[in-house]
This record gives C-alpha cells, sequence and structure tokens, in this order.
C-alpha cells in the first residue's frame, strides 16, 4: 500500500465531483447542537491571527514612511493614500512582469491540461501491451525531487541556448504535465462509465473522437481542479525562474519582487503595496474558486 | 496468436497518447537522474568540460574542509525537526476545531487556509515587516508586554523558529486534508462509544486517532519530503545579493546551499553529489517510514498480522 493509494481511497472516483463542500454534510455529533458555543471565542481568535498578516500589509501599505517607523504604530492608517501603489509600481516595470508570469501560467496550464489528459486516457482508456508496466516506471517520477534533476536540466536549456527565456519554464508541463496530475486524472476517467465509450465506438468513433467528445466534456470537475492547481502552483513559483531568467525584461512577478526587495529593504510601505499588488491575484482566485481548491488539495494529498 | 487489426490499432493509439509523458520521463527525469549521478563525480562548471574525480566530492562534504555543508544539514535538521511535528499537531487541532458543529465552519476554514494560497514569496515578505525587529508589529506587541523582544530572523538563535512559526502560519493545507479524513470517520462507531459510556478523550483515542492515522501518517512522510526541500523562505528572508543563509549560515538550509553551490559558485559538480544526497537522504525516510508504518497505523480493511 502505497501513500498515493492512501491519498486517494479517500477519495474514490465518481463523476460527480467536486464532493459537495464539507459544509453541507450532517456534523458528526448533530445532537450536541448547544454544546458548541465555548468553540467561537477560540475560533475567533484563530482567525483574527491567521488573518492579522493580511491586515498588516494592507494598512503598511496605505501610509507613508514616517507612520512606518513610528515607535508606537496604530493599528487603522491615518491619512490612508494610494500613492505607495503608485511608486512602487511604477518604479519597476511591473506591468511586464505580470504580463510574464500570466504568458507563462497560461501556456503551463495548457499544456499540462492536453498532456496530463492525453496520458491519463491512454492509461485508463486504451488497452496496449507494456501499458500497467510504463505506468509503474513513469509513477517513479512523482516523489522525485526537483532539485536531483535541476542541474543537468539547467545544462541542457543552456546547451540549446533556451536559458534566459519562458521555454525552460513552459516545456515540462507540454511533456505530461507532472505524473500527478496524470495520476489524478486517470483515477477520474476510470470512474467514467464504460459503456459511453462501447456506444461511440459501435458508431465507428475513432480513439481520438472518444477522447474529445466524450472523456474531457464529461472530466470538466477534474480538469479545472488540475487547471487550478496548476495556475497557481506557476504564478508562485520562484526557483526555476531563479535559475533560468537572467534579464530585467523576462522577469516573472516573484523575481521582481525580490529585485524590489533588495532595492528598497527599510521602505516597508512601497514593499507592502508591491506584496499587496502580488497576493491580489491570488486571494481573487481564492474567492471565486475556493470549492474547487480545496477539492483538489483533498485529492493531491499534501502535494504543496 | 495472431493480434487483429484492430487491437494492433488500439495499441498503436495507446502509445501516441501516452507518448508525451513517456518521452518527459526520458528527458526530465531518467536522462536527468543519470547525468546527476555522474556530474556528481566530477568537477564541473558551465562551459568547461567534466574533470572525473571520484568520491572526492563527498569527501569533501564529510571532512570539515566545506565548514557551509555541516552547516547547511544542521540547520535543515533543526527546520524539519521543529516544523513537521509543530505543523501536523497545529493542522490537526484545527481541523479537530473545525469538526465540530459551528456555524459559518466554511469562513473559518476559509480563514485559516488562505495564508496557504498567496506565494510564498510574497509571505515571507509579509513575515519579514511583521517580525522586524525594531519596527515590526510583533515586537511592538512583545515590548507593550514588558517582554525581551527577539530579533528573529535576524538572529542566528531565532531565525529557523522564526520561519517554523510562518509555517504554523502556512499549515491549511493539512489542516484541510485532515478535516476532510475526519469527516470520513464512519459516524456509528461515535455511536457505539457513547452506548457503552465513553468520553470525548476515548473517542479521540480510540476512534478518531486510529481511523485518520494513514492521513496524519500520509502528512509526516510528506512533510519531511517538502521541508527537506525548502528553498523559497531563506533564499527571501535571509540573503541577498552577496550571501545566502543569514549570518554564520545559520538559515542555509540544504537546498540553499545547493543552489549556491551550483549558480553562485558554478560548482556543478560538487552540488550534484549534494543532490544525490539529498535524494539517498529522502528515499531512505520513504523507505523507513513505510517499514514502520503497519506498526503505527491502522488501515480499514487491511489484514492485520
Amino acid at each position: 500500500m502505497s501513500a498515493s493509494d492512501a491519498a486517494l481511497r479517500r477519495s474514490p472516483p465518481t463523476s460527480d465531483l467536486p464532493l459537495p463542500p464539507p459544509s453541507s454534510p450532517p456534523a458528526r455529533r448533530p445532537r450536541r447542537g448547544r454544546a458548541a458555543w465555548f468553540l467561537y471565542p477560540p475560533l475567533l481568535l484563530l482567525a483574527a491571527v491567521f488573518l492579522f498578516p493580511f491586515y498588516w500589509m494592507v494598512k503598511s501599505s496605505l501610509v507613508d514612511l514616517g507612520s512606518i517607523f513610528e515607535p508606537t504604530p496604530s493599528l487603522v492608517p491615518h491619512n490612508p493614500t494610494l500613492s505607495n501603489f503608485v511608486t512602487a509600481l511604477t518604479m519597476f516595470p511591473f506591468g511586464r512582469f505580470f504580463l510574464n508570469s500570466l504568458f507563462v501560467a497560461v501556456l503551463t496550464v495548457a499544456g499540462t491540461l492536453l498532456t496530463a489528459s492525453m496520458c491519463a486516457f491512454s492509461f485508463s482508456r486504451l488497452r496496449w501491451r507494456w501499458r500497467s508496466r510504463v505506468f509503474s516506471v513513469v509513477l517513479t517520477g512523482m516523489m522525485l525531487p526537483f532539485f536531483v534533476v535541476m542541474i543537468p536540466q539547467f545544462i541542457m536549456w543552456r546547451y540549446l541556448g533556451l536559458t534566459n527565456g519562458f521555454t525552460p519554464l513552459i516545456a515540462p508541463a507540454w511533456f505530461g504535465g507532472g505524473v500527478f496530475n496524470i495520476f489524478l486524472l486517470r483515477q477520474f476517467f476510470l470512474g467514467i462509465p464504460r459503456d459511453l465509450d462501447e456506444a461511440a465506438v459501435m458508431d465507428g468513433a475513432s480513439k481520438a473522437r472518444i477522447f474529445f467528445q466524450i472523456i474531457l466534456p464529461l472530466s470538466k470537475p477534474a480538469l479545472i481542479v488540475v487547471g487550478l492547481l496548476t495556475f497557481l502552483a506557476s504564478w508562485n513559483d520562484y526557483l526555476a525562474p531563479l535559475i533560468f531568467i537572467t534579464t530585467e525584461e523576462k522577469y516573472t512577478l516573484m523575481l521582481g519582487l525580490n529585485m524590489f526587495l533588495g532595492g528598497y529593504t527599510a521602505q516597508w510601505n512601497y514593499l507592502m503595496a508591491a506584496t499587496c499588488a502580488i497576493v491580489l491575484p491570488s486571494v481573487l482566485i481564492f474567492l471565486v474558486a475556493q470549492k474547487y481548491l480545496m477539492e483538489g488539495i483533498v485529492m493531491t494529498g499534501l502535494k504543496g | 496468436m495472431a493480434t487483429s487489426s484492430i487491437q494492433r490499432r488500439e495499441g498503436a493509439a495507446g502509445w501516441f497518447f501516452a507518448a508525451p509523458v513517456i518521452l518527459g520521463w526520458i528527458i526530465f527525469v531518467a536522462g536527468p537522474v543519470l547525468v546527476t549521478l555522474f556530474l556528481a563525480l566530477t568537477e564541473y562548471s558551465v562551459g568547461g568540460s567534466p574533470r572525473f574525480l571520484g568520491l572526492d566530492n563527498y569527501r569533501r562534504f564529510f571532512t570539515s574542509a566545506d565548514p557551509s555543508f555541516f552547516a547547511s544539514v544542521r540547520a535543515t535538521s533543526l527546520y524539519v525537526l521543529l516544523t513537521v511535528p509543530a505543523c501536523v499537531l497545529v493542522a490537526f487541532a484545527l481541523a479537530l476545531l473545525l469538526n465540530t458543529r459551528v456555524r459559518a465552519r466554511g469562513i473559518f476554514r476559509a480563514a485559516l487556509f488562505l495564508p496557504v494560497i498567496i506565494p510564498l514569496a510574497a509571505s515571507s515578505v509579509i513575515w519579514m515587516w511583521l517580525f522586524q525587529p525594531n519596527f515590526g508589529v510583533v515586537n511592538f506587541v512583545i515590548r507593550t508586554l514588558g517582554l525581551p523582544a527577539p530579533l528573529w530572523l535576524a538572529s542566528e538563535t531565532t531565525v529557523i523558529p522564526t520561519m517554523v512559526l510562518q509555517n504554523v502560519w502556512l499549515t491549511g493545507n493539512s489542516m484541510v486534508i485532515f478535516l476532510a479524513a475526519l469527516q470520513g470517520v464512519p459516524r456509528h462507531l461515535y455511536e457505539a462509544l457513547e452506548v457503552d459510556g465513553g468520553n470525548a478523550f476515548h473517542r479521540l483515542v480510540y476512534i478518531t486517532l486510529p481511523m485518520v492515522s494513514p492521513t496524519i501518517f500520509f502528512a509526516v512522510i510528506t512533510g519531511f519530503i517538502n521541508a527537506l526541500q525548502a528553498f523559497v523562505q531563506p533564499a527571501i528572508m535571509t540573503s541577498d545579493a552577496y550571501h545566502a543563509g543569514g549570518p554564520n549560515n545559520s538559515s542555509l538550509l540544504y537546498v540553499l546551499f545547493l543552489y549556491q553551490e551550483a549558480f553562485r559558485f558554478s560548482k556543478l559538480g560538487s552540488a550534484s553529489s549534494a543532490a544525490v544526497l539529498l535524494f539517498a537522504v529522502i528515499g531512505t525516510l520513504t523507505w523507513l517510514f513505510f517499514r514502520f508504518s503497519r506498526s503505527l497505523v491502522y488501515y480499514e480493511g487491511a489484514e492485520r498480522t
């Protein structure tokens, strides 16, 4: 029994994924409604503590440098201003960085969705010799630390003259998009009734048609989960851009943030304004797609 | 026995659809692993050609010729041994707290999960500001309470605990998984215990913990594997253009050391041997965990031996 089996046992492949949000199933002690009131103070306190860093970031981004260095910081900003944002975001070409990050993330998601679902289709639906052997060999890539393959990959991209470009960041996604995603989609595909493809075969449909017109449309929830997690992983990535990108015009947002940090260490009002702007897209995605994200986290185990 | 043409065609389609990951495995996994194993035995920098050294790279690590190696092992051990238990305990406690009959549970869960969603680089910058020794809000509160204010990231002794504290803040991932596992525990077990007169402590020890032990086990393993590869925090918070890993290498986590060998000092051979060691440690740990998992974890439906 492997760890991945353990993870998947909790999420049997069913087509009604994503599961209903955990607020709807009954709590485990439905008769004890009265006993819960004393849980609110600790929960409220915890939520306040966990959210405070966000509040402090926003508050600090709205004040001038003088207020930053006050010996007694105030909880609410006096004379709030948006001028830090203007200054911070024009000091460096953050618009450029934003577009770079977006470009990389979108192409990474596209490659992952296409190739991971193709491979998952092959490993779940098509019958070929060596299939299970190939699958188990490919699975060895799942737990492999990136640091073990980082240096040869760097040498390869340099040799091909493709460093300081976006190719090294995007290309791996077009070669299967990560074994984990294949694994996940495969589990999902296995839950789609076979009668559907058999009926299509009777009608003379090709494998490609079954894939594009039956399997993919039925797998939208799983594809959304994989797409979201892939987008966030690419958007948040710091290490790969740090290794492969060298010139400022190719910087992603995270590299831009680091450059900003190096240049303006003590100017926390500007730094927090820049951080706010960088955090905002992720928070928006979270608010819009919370349900899918939570489901995705549960499905993938602890993939960070 | 002759295979029919339909089977042959399906076989061809199978290889075709699986081709991306097969190629990807060769190009991005198998090939690089072999190259890393080879480079680990050489001295190599970009543009040059590898010079064979045998095991000298490893030998240099383990004799005290390179003090930063030992510093990184020390820092990483502390980081991992603090992070994993702290995060698993806090995540589990939070999940227990949320797995009760409280209203607006979705909102609490979202609040506790939100830190996970933002880029780690950005959350590290926020952490630097909160824990800034002179003007940070954390030390303001501590001073107001009349306690001595630590230097946090700026001090050799507190830098790793400060990062661990941040990891606890980022524990929402495991919390969500624990919560899902807790909700999967069959309710009839609790009802049976209630009939027998068990209290809350019995519920936790005799039902909840055994039933979610596979999930805890999984969280501990992946926690170890991830913590061993923590890079962003020290790279953002305690490194600058000239020096990585804080004063006296106190936060030179292992993979930052590896990164530095490779891309700052251009010692790709030495960095490769560091990567091989990391691989070996992670592999061994995973093997040990699974070796001992049977005595610690209860798998429903598994045969007991």
